[in-house]
């Protein structure tokens, strides 16, 4: 079989098959955070981002309310909107193409698409990387749910324990300079002051507000005195 | 069946966050603040759910197996093991430690 990849697709798939693996981890914590085989292929086939997915169950594992599983996940998604405008930019998707280009709006698309060299690189770039993670994504969600289900008590296995490291290791990358590590440390230190005063889930959202806060503050810093407020 | 509605409706939420990039102008989203505030909340985010998953139960703070996990998968970041590698040793270690005797 001789099938000639450009080398964004050979990124792209790359990418796929190293992001697709830890749909295993995915899955076996959904179920062990009380969500069906079901539940959690739906979280991976129509949320696709594995931030907001992992905090969604990792929300309602701590006994947190669906609500602020939702408000988590969907604030760890924001990021996204940007990574569309960049997406956009590149890609000048039309019609149809920007509703499937959305969906497979991700961290690995968009990485995949920035390494190219020129143009028709990216969008292949952006289309392998997106297409080879969403199917093996999937896939390796469905595999990890049911392993998670035949596994039985989840913290015999140390479930929780890959449960806290992979919260650890979507963070690590994201800790470049002083600033991003600061925010770490309080909103950390924030979330367990307050955990035993208020219901499980909303530590998570006091922590994203003060991290808001901290980040803006720093910003304004960083622009000096004359900082245009926004 | 309203735990399904809560996962239809976050997934929901999160299709329009990714397609409000392709469908509105540009520069509503290319405002440094929105890229520098987006990265912030990310961390903050991710660490209180670190914070979270290591130390809390319910409403209290427990000090357990999870607390191994956690020291486990550092090491493993910092030797600059994949991703995948470093859950599995998240996972081995809390395991381990409860094999050991830890709560």
């Amino acid at each position: 079989m001789t099938v000639a990849l450009t080398p964004a697709q050979r990124r792209g798939l790359s990418v796929g098959v190293a992001t697709g693996l830890y749909g295993i981890s995915f899955g076996a914590l959904a179920v062990a955070a009380g969500l069906s085989v079901a539940q959690a292929s739906a979280l991976s086939l129509l949320m696709f981002t594995g931030g907001s997915q992992f905090a969604f169950v990792g929300v309602v594992a701590g006994g947190g309310s669906l609500g602020s599983a939702t408000a988590a996940a969907s604030l760890l998604g924001v990021r996204n909107a940007i990574y569309g405008v960049t997406a956009n930019a590149m890609l000048r998707p039309r019609r149809w193409r920007r509703f499937a280009a959305a969906q497979v709006t991700i961290d690995e698309s968009i990485a995949t698409a920035s390494a190219a060299e020129d143009a028709d690189e990216e969008r292949r770039g952006f289309w392998a990387g997106g297409l080879a993670v969403f199917v093996l994504w999937n896939l390796f969600t469905v595999v990890g749910a049911l392993v998670g289900d035949a596994l039985g008590d989840p913290a015999a296995w140390g479930l929780d324990g890959a449960a806290v490291a992979a919260f650890l290791g979507l963070l690590w990358p994201r800790l470049r300079g002083r600033d991003p590590v600061a925010v770490a440390v309080v909103a950390a230190v924030v979330t367990v002051a307050v955990a035993p005063a208020v219901p499980p889930g909303i530590p998570i959202i006091i922590a994203a507000a003060v991290a808001l806060a901290m980040t803006a503050a720093q910003h304004r810093r960083r622009a000096g005195s004359g900082a245009v407020r926004p | 069946m309203s735990l399904w509605l809560w996962i239809l409706a976050a997934c929901a939420i999160a299709y329009v966050t990714k397609l409000v990039g392709y469908l509105l102008p540009a520069s509503w989203l290319e405002n440094p603040w929105v890229s520098t505030l987006s990265h912030g909340v990310t961390v903050g985010l991710l660490a209180s759910l670190v914070a979270v998953n290591t130390f809390v139960s319910g409403t209290s703070i427990v000090l357990d197996a999870r607390v191994v996990a956690l020291g486990a998968a550092a090491v493993a970041l910092l030797v600059r093991a994949p991703y995948l590698v470093v859950v599995v040793v998240g996972a081995a270690a809390a395991a381990l430690a409860r094999l050991a005797g830890m709560a």
